[in-house]
């Protein structure tokens, strides 16, 4: 049976490096020819919209402030290429090497830039604002990272209700050293875990980071936001995710941590508000059965004793 | 600006001592600032090895090569080694080269020290790369240094603070030795507003450096407290602040940013007129311009933090800080691209260089300001979308300008041209390749990559490969770099006193002959 299993593992990995291969050269493929599937695909070369109105407040700074860059590489790019053009000693350009400076020139490029970075600077200061502004939410979690998984407790109505949400077993089996098990084959490789956190679509659902041990950074693309979680320090973010947009949403623990840093993912389940409280008050009478179990458990210990 | 000068004298003078004591008890500008250049050489190649570890690594999903705990190794090794082991010494061993041929001095202004801080590289970078060997291995917090990460590391740790402090040690007597020889002894006639470009960001260089190395050499020492002493200057538990070693870090590491940019400022002013056959546009501009970079250098560190919670008036501050860099940043490149405006251009290897830095080091620049948004900065951060944008600014950037500087230099140092052919092949290869290295690296932070990982989610595949492949492309493409400098210094085609005869470079370094004798500039140019 072992001898068996390894042959199949061998299998694999032979797959695997054939498969490799091919991949590569779509890959390459894929460079040339952006736009053609996997390699090409929006979402595989640009920031999610994401489910929140802060993820797309800052989708859309992000694309403005891109497609200004864009603009600003046309001209001065044109410009250098132009030059490179026109002005070749071997097409016998005489230089002007009277063209020393011109302070007109000088204060027209030092304003222009002046100006696009306040029209940048605007629609920045007011999603900045947004985001940093955590009052009025509906439910509070308190998150702590750790080497390396997470765990969530939740406070308010649902108090009592936590958890820790570490990788998920058939992640972590792949993700071994010559584990032989082709990652593509695991669903949600690396982004899956044991316990998501869960979360109501429609509230503003407000986090409180610290850590246990070093300084670990939550985050979850879709919701736009990134925070550091710093033993000694509880950091605040907050989330409400657009009505209609229930489901999983993947992350990973963003900070530099150790070892296992790369393997530490956050797991979001949306669900409506109502399915929530259903969550909640299931949550809530399996932690009642369970202190019953333990409170029975004592007392058979004390008998026996 | 220079004009013949008598060198006759110049070739009788003391010659070199024999064998290794030339390098050993290296007093002569050249001498050292040769020592330097190959030191760089060596560890970028040493950097590049450990980059091509984490590029094997990172080519498909799953773990094939390395444990999670030696990748982290690596990329913090990296860091170090090409920061303060290649692109610091380059600079260091151009200043040395460069700065008295520059202003007509004879040497260096404090021979000696400099002696000595060069041969504190050698055994920094022993003592650094030796923590690969020791329990435990080496560090892997990240070159950040971050605690309380970086106080969970064994053997390596002190050694590695104490390797931080010898390259501190050294790069402040480098300092002080460039800002001395700039201010003291600069030949007659030639006022600060008179001298080169390169020499002028070098002094601003100079004085950056002297403010932040001892920053750090603070953090880092609070560290070593904090770690052998018990005392709580990082530790939360002991009323500490983990977030104030940030703060006083990044007060150093956005100077340090600079440090390694503004000498590369220098060089492409010099190479960009010299191949457009016009002077620069806007010398003094430029000048003030670099100031007001390493001005603004002091504060914007706190962009390197947003995500770690800040007050939302220092977040603006920040944010509005940072973005004002972009002005002065902007007139550098506008007086370059001024600069070839009616100019009239040849592309030899160092103008390749050059343009290379100016097209490639602007697009670091849009990442950088795109970055300086703090809304979209929760998302960058800590993403390869940063990953790929200081590489952006540091290899197409700082790594291009050294390579520029060499290939526009060496034929002054060594009085041989070297392989045309070769050197353009080097140029277009690590062009090509280092896009394909760095530009996906943008795709895959936006999309959701995190930097510092050994192993992804399947859906990054596709661009860590093609990212891969440039990184390998790029690594064996500088095994032509080197074998350029050797065949140059071996033998080739007579370098004439101008080298560039075509172009008439101005400068006082054209004035004596190729090579530079052992001693030059013992009577003092005359500037007009």
């Amino acid at each position: 049976m072992n001898v068996n299993r390894l042959t199949a593992i061998d299998d694999s990995a032979g797959r695997s490096r054939g498969r490799t291969f091919r991949r590569a050269l779509a890959a390459c493929g894929g460079l040339l020819a952006a736009g053609s599937a996997g390699a090409g695909s929006w979402t595989t070369i640009n920031m999610p919209r994401g489910v929140t109105a802060l993820s797309r407040d800052i989708y859309a700074l992000h694309m403005e402030v891109l497609w200004i860059c864009v603009a600003i590489a046309v001209a001065v790019f044109g410009t250098m290429i132009v030059a490179m053009i026109r002005f070749r000693h071997s097409r016998g350009a005489v230089p002007d090497t009277t063209m020393l400076h011109s302070t007109k020139a000088e204060i027209i490029w030092t304003i222009i830039p002046v100006v696009i970075l306040v029209v940048m600077a605007v629609p920045a200061t007011k999603s900045l604002l947004k985001i940093e502004d955590t009052r009025g939410s509906g439910l509070t979690i308190r998150v702590t990272g750790y080497q390396w998984k997470w765990q969530y407790q939740y406070q308010g109505d649902a108090a009592g209700i936590g958890f820790f949400s570490t990788l998920s077993a058939s992640s972590n089996f792949a993700r071994q050293l010559h584990s032989g098990i082709d990652p593509k084959t695991v669903p949600n490789y690396l982004l899956s875990v044991d316990h998501p956190l869960v979360i109501p679509s429609g509230v503003k659902v407000r986090l409180l980071l610290t850590s246990a041990d070093v300084i670990h950074a939550w985050w979850v693309p879709d919701f736009g936001m990134k925070r550091s979680a710093i033993p000694g320090f509880i950091n605040e973010m907050w989330i409400k995710v657009l009505p209609g947009k229930e489901g999983v949403y993947r992350g990973q623990c963003a900070a530099l941590c150790g070892r296992d840093h790369g393997f530490m993912p956050i797991v979001v389940d949306v669900k409506t508000q109502a399915d929530f409280k259903e969550w909640v008050a299931q949550q809530k009478a399996a932690l009642k059965q369970a202190s019953v179990g333990r409170a029975g458990g004592a007392l058979t210990a004390q008998a026996l004793n | 600006m220079a004009h013949a000068i008598d060198t006759a004298h110049d070739a009788h003078d003391a010659q070199p001592a024999a064998g290794i004591k030339r390098w050993l008890f290296a007093t002569n500008h050249k001498d050292i600032g040769t020592m330097y250049l190959v030191f760089s050489l060596i560890m970028f190649f040493v950097g590049g090895s450990m980059a091509m570890v984490i590029r094997a690594e990172l080519f498909e999903p799953g773990l094939q090569f390395v444990d999670p705990g030696f990748f982290n190794e690596m990329t913090t090794m990296h860091a170090l080694v090409m920061i303060f082991g290649a692109v610091m010494p380059a600079f260091v061993g151009l200043a040395n080269w460069m700065i008295p041929l520059q202003v007509g001095a004879p040497d260096m202004a404090l021979p000696r020290m400099n002696n000595f801080s060069f041969w504190l590289l050698p055994f920094a970078f022993t003592l650094l790369l030796s923590t690969l060997f020791v329990p435990g291995g080496a560090p892997a917090g990240g070159w950040t240094m971050y605690p309380p990460l970086v106080l969970q590391f064994g053997d390596s740790f002190p050694m590695l603070i104490f390797a931080v402090h010898l390259m501190g040690v050294s790069s402040i007597m480098g300092a002080i030795n460039v800002i001395v020889t700039i201010l003291n002894m600069r030949a007659p006639g030639m006022t600060l507003l008179k001298m080169p470009l390169f020499v002028w960001t070098w002094l601003i260089t100079a004085y950056l450096l002297i403010a932040v190395m001892p920053v750090l050499a603070g953090a880092v020492t609070m560290l070593l407290t904090d770690h052998f002493f018990h005392t709580s200057f990082f530790n939360a538990a002991g009323g500490g602040d983990p977030l104030m070693f940030e703060h006083i870090f990044w007060f150093f590491g956005h100077p340090e940013v600079y440090i390694m940019i503004l000498p590369a400022f220098g060089i492409i002013s010099e190479i960009i007129p010299t191949f457009s056959r016009k002077p620069l546009f806007g010398a003094t501009s430029m000048i003030y311009a670099t100031a007001s970079i390493a001005f603004l250098s002091f504060i914007v560190w706190g962009h390197h933090m947003f995500v770690d919670g800040m007050p939302l008036s220092a977040e603006m501050f920040f944010m509005l800080s940072t973005m004002l860099i972009a002005v002065p940043t902007g007139v550098k490149v506008f007086n370059w691209t001024a600069t070839m405006w009616r100019g009239s251009l040849s592309f030899e290897p160092p103008m390749l260089f050059a343009l290379g830095f100016l097209f490639m080091f602007t697009i670091g620049g849009f990442s950088g300001v795109m970055l300086a948004m703090v809304p979209a900065d929760f998302q960058y951060n800590q993403t390869y979308f940063v990953v790929a944008h200081f590489h952006y600014v540091l290899v197409p950037g700082a790594v291009f300008a050294i390579m520029g500087a060499v290939y526009y230099w060496i034929p002054k140092w060594t009085g041989h041209m070297y392989n045309m052919t070769l050197a353009k092949t080097h140029f277009w290869l690590s062009t090509i390749f280092v896009n394909v290295l760095f530009f996906p690296q943008h795709f895959l932070g936006l999309a959701g990559m995190p930097r510092r990982i050994p192993d992804y989610a399947v859906q990054f595949t596709d661009w860590n490969m093609v990212s891969s492949i440039g990184g390998f492309g790029f690594g064996l493409s500088q095994i032509l770099f080197a074998i350029a400098i050797i065949q140059c210094v071996r033998g080739g085609r007579k370098a004439s006193a101008m080298v560039w005869n075509d172009a008439a470079p101005t400068g006082l370094e054209w004035t004596i002959p190729s090579p530079a004798p052992y001693h030059s500039f013992t009577t003092a140019p005359e500037v007009h």
